[in-house]
């Protein structure tokens, strides 16, 4: 066969003095880099991916993982990856896939927005030993509350208000179906969200019937595929998610490769074992904002009105697309950035379609403010948060809440490799592989994600704390205290930020 | 875009005092009262407030305007003859003082609205507070920094002293009044600065620094509300204003909302009450004014006295007769009440709220 002119990315090697010929790497190489040569490992290492699981887990740290350091002649503009690409199109004819957000070199706003502190003027709060309430309800609220009063002269509600999804921080799982990730990664997810009273979301994939125990911490989705929809999977979490968009692939439709459909995913999708399950493009029965309007009360009526959540990606005019879709009905609004995350895509699509989080959700915050119906909605940001400090920036910019789903896997083992729709994850994650998915101890591993909550928990508090404000809705849309470094002054004025120093 | 202000930070002290029985008092004590603190301040701002000063023109909105160049005043006077019949225009009286050299033309106005500008279904109330923006925020150098019926606001550059002297506040007399002085770390040094800010029959005197500033300007912004005077108080009139004139709250329930009670207080109370406090933090967040506050803000019916919700920032209230007093320390209130029946600190978020006797 001819061999690939696509040079490896990667080289693994195994130090042949330190080697004990234990196997171990064979064993738990997903990719089947190594194997047997009756008295070595034999390496092939154009299928190594840099997931480092064999290098954890050589007890005697033989292996090394490098880049390829043979690279074609250096070029500052053709560069290593578009000559790859453009090989590996000639052999295939083939669109590259790729898995992960988009990992290309544009500006990262988060990193040139700073977060303000208290001095003198007034003090800052110490979480240590002051209440600071992070306590967070998704959902519509109205513009005024209508009050009476009672017999004992009191102040109370008139009437009710609409159904609100309490979180203890204001953070959730991004949507990761069954299907793209393993029911085990699922079970992560779904743990965590329930000991940490936050929220998980099915993705498009159906709802697996070993996550019902979680229910009230679970959002299901309804996308173009309506995998696994009916009325009793609508009506099985606390709130319904319309995916139109993904932000790693704003336009199309999701991706899952036949490999990663075995007999259980095929069940809880409720499409044949081993096809491709490729979504639409749009939904097909939403052409237009109005055809999203009966939809979503087609859903509010199927559930007794459980909030609505509608999934756009950011796109240039998402300002518009978002108060659209509140206009609409939606009581959440969920905006994922470009750097949103995938478990497949073209990666033509992926590095080149779509904004980032911070300037669509900058730009949707003001829009529903400027329109008078920023309290309709909730809005969830998502799309490359990496650290609590990027949800407090988010969350000034105007979020509500923000979704991580890249930052969950990390803590399972993912290395952001970015081969996920391979269907190989040595770590167990988005396989579906048995002896692969096996090693996701959903208790071991929702540990892991439990203690990352928690630690972005202190990290907010301190955060608010050092600004001066027990309550997170005094950070949410408070842009005041965000300044922007090295930013140009449109950038400056589309995020509403005041560059440092001012 | 409207981000790009340079927001004002002050420290200050502040005072005031309340007589049920609507005894109209002369300003003489509540200028003792904030030249006590005088130390709270740095001489760059002071100011009076008081209600039931004019009562000979009670039915009219009393606006008073400071203009930097003589020269504005008639453009303001052109667009309030178009909107308002304009029962008596005067120069507001003052008295040399040394300390003050300079001081921007100072005039009032007692108008009615027309009727025939008032249409469709806006009330007489959001017209006045629309001229009032539209005059702050589109004429530059003209100030309407009180604008309230049998109200005034007094206020401008200088020490508490000096202040009152300027203005002749010893010679109104009122029912309500609140004073302040400001120790600004970067005052423009202008008059329109100073405490107290009004909206309507809305004062307000403010210690503090509003740590959720950002948040809640934008949330008035979505309500019309234009911030011009680039203060934290501002936002505190303005929310009021919207709460209670607007959106139909009572006091306390207001006051719920400038300085919300904590979470796990609002989940231990019984189910009806948990409910509503619930609701009010899940519709209000924005309103919620987050970091040192003492405020004291008059009203035509009464007083009230409210400090953050982990009382970042003094205040102490004390009782004699009819009349309640209010300060940022219980010297300022001794000075003028040497022996109050009761003397106490309100609690972190705790409002104290007094109303005056209905009108007989």
């Amino acid at each position: 066969m001819f061999k690939s002119l696509a040079p490896p990315e990667y080289i693994a090697d195994i130090d042949r003095e330190k080697c004990i010929r234990c196997k171990r790497c064979i064993q738990n190489c997903g990719w089947s880099v190594y194997s047997w040569g009756g008295d070595k490992v034999l390496i092939n290492t154009s299928k190594c991916v840099k997931c480092l699981r064999c290098y954890h887990y050589c007890p005697e740290e033989a292996i090394t993982i490098v880049d390829n350091p043979t690279r074609f002649k250096s070029n500052a503009y053709w560069s290593f990856n578009n000559i790859r690409n453009l090989k590996r199109q000639a052999e295939t004819g083939g669109m590259p896939l790729t898995g992960m957000g988009s990992d290309q070199k544009y500006p990262i706003l988060f990193d040139s927005l700073l977060i303000d502190a208290c001095q003198v003027t007034n003090p800052s709060i110490d979480p240590l030993r002051e209440p600071m309430e992070l306590r967070t309800y998704l959902g519509k609220k109205p513009s005024a509350l209508s009050i009476e009063k009672g017999k004992d002269g009191k102040a109370r509600l008139n009437g009710k208000m609409p159904p609100q999804i309490a979180l203890k921080l204001p953070l959730v799982f991004g949507p990761m179906s069954y299907g793209s990730i393993s029911l085990n990664a699922q079970k992560v997810l779904a743990r965590t969200a329930k000991e940490c009273g936050i929220l998980m979301n099915t993705g498009e994939g159906g709802l697996h019937e070993d996550l019902l125990p979680y229910r009230s911490n679970i959002v299901v989705q309804v996308a173009s595929g309506r995998f696994g929809v009916n009325p009793d999977y609508l009506n099985a979490g606390v709130a319904v998610e319309i995916k139109i968009g993904q932000g790693a692939k704003p336009g199309i439709g999701g991706h899952l490769p036949g490999e990663k459909i075995p007999l259980d995913v095929a069940r809880t999708r409720m499409i044949p074992v081993g096809t491709d399950a490729i979504s639409p493009a749009p939904q097909h029965d939403i052409y237009s904002i109005e055809d999203l309007r009966q939809l979503i009360y087609a859903i509010k009526e199927a559930t007794n009105y459980k909030p609505v959540s509608v999934k756009i990606a950011a796109v240039h005019n998402v300002a518009a697309i978002a108060s659209g879709v509140v206009r609409a009905g939606a009581d959440i609004v969920y905006i994922d950035g470009f750097r949103g995350g995938t478990g497949a895509a073209p990666s033509i699509i992926r590095d080149h379609l779509g904004i980032p989080i911070e300037h669509a959700l900058a730009a949707v915050d003001d829009r529903l403010r400027q329109e008078g119906i920023r309290n309709e909605a909730s809005i969830i940001a998502a799309g490359g948060i990496r650290s609590s400090a990027d949800a407090a920036k988010a969350i000034a910019l105007g979020a509500d809440a923000v979704a991580i789903a890249t930052a969950a896997l990390i803590t399972m083992g993912c290395t952001t490799c970015g081969k996920c729709y391979t269907g190989n994850c040595s770590w167990g994650i988005t396989t579906q592989r048995p002896e692969l998915t096996a090693r996701l101890d959903p208790e071991v591993y929702a540990e892991r994600l439990i203690n990352l909550v928690h630690a972005w928990e202190h990290e907010l508090k301190e955060i608010l704390g050092a600004l001066g404000i027990n309550a997170i809705e005094s950070l949410r849309g408070n842009r005041e205290r965000l300044r922007g470094v090295g930013l140009d002054a449109q950038t400056l004025d589309i995020l509403g930020v005041k560059p440092a120093g001012r | 875009m409207n981000h790009n202000y340079q927001k004002d930070i002050s420290g200050c002290g502040l005072t005031g005092l309340i007589s049920k029985k609507r005894r109209r008092l002369s300003g003489d004590q509540i200028v003792k009262s904030l030249c006590l603190m005088n130390d709270r301040g740095n001489g760059l701002g002071a100011g009076y407030a008081a209600y039931g000063i004019y009562p000979e023109f009670k039915d009219f909105y009393a606006f008073h305007i400071m203009f930097d160049e003589p020269s504005i005043r008639w453009s303001v006077e052109e667009y309030l003859k178009a909107n308002y019949h304009i029962e008596k225009v005067e120069e507001i009286p003052t008295f040399p003082v040394k300390a003050i050299q300079i001081s921007p033309l100072l005039v009032r106005y007692f108008v009615r609205p027309l009727k025939e500008r008032i249409v469709g279904e806006m009330q007489e109330e959001d017209f006045v507070v629309n001229s009032v923006m539209k005059v702050n925020s589109e004429i530059d150098g003209a100030y309407i920094f009180s604008s309230g019926k049998n109200m005034g606001a007094f206020k401008g550059v200088g020490n508490p002293a000096d202040i009152a002297e300027f203005f002749r506040i010893e010679e109104y007399e009122g029912y309500i009044w609140t004073a302040h002085t400001r120790f600004p770390t970067n005052t423009p040094g202008w008059w329109g600065g100073a405490h107290p800010f009004t909206l309507l029959d809305w004062s307000i005197v403010h210690n503090g620094e509003i740590s959720s500033y950002g948040i809640n300007k934008r949330y008035l912004e979505m309500y019309g509300y234009k911030l011009t005077l680039l203060t934290d108080t501002e936002v505190a009139a303005y929310m009021l204003d919207l709460l209670i004139r607007r959106q139909g709250l009572d006091i306390p329930s207001a006051c719920l909302v400038l300085a919300a009670p904590f979470w796990k207080n609002i989940d231990a109370k019984p189910p009806e009450e948990r409910e509503f406090l619930t609701a009010l933090r899940q519709t209000y967040g924005s309103a919620l004014l987050n970091g040192p506050f003492s405020i004291l803000f008059g009203h035509s019916n009464g007083l009230v006295g409210i400090n953050d919700r982990i009382k970042l920032r003094p205040l102490v209230v004390a009782v004699k007769d009819d009349i309640t007093y209010m300060a940022s320390e219980e010297s300022a209130i001794r000075a003028i009440c040497p022996a109050p029946e009761k003397v106490w600190a309100p609690r972190a978020g705790e409002p104290t709220i007094v109303e005056l006797d209905k009108e007989v």
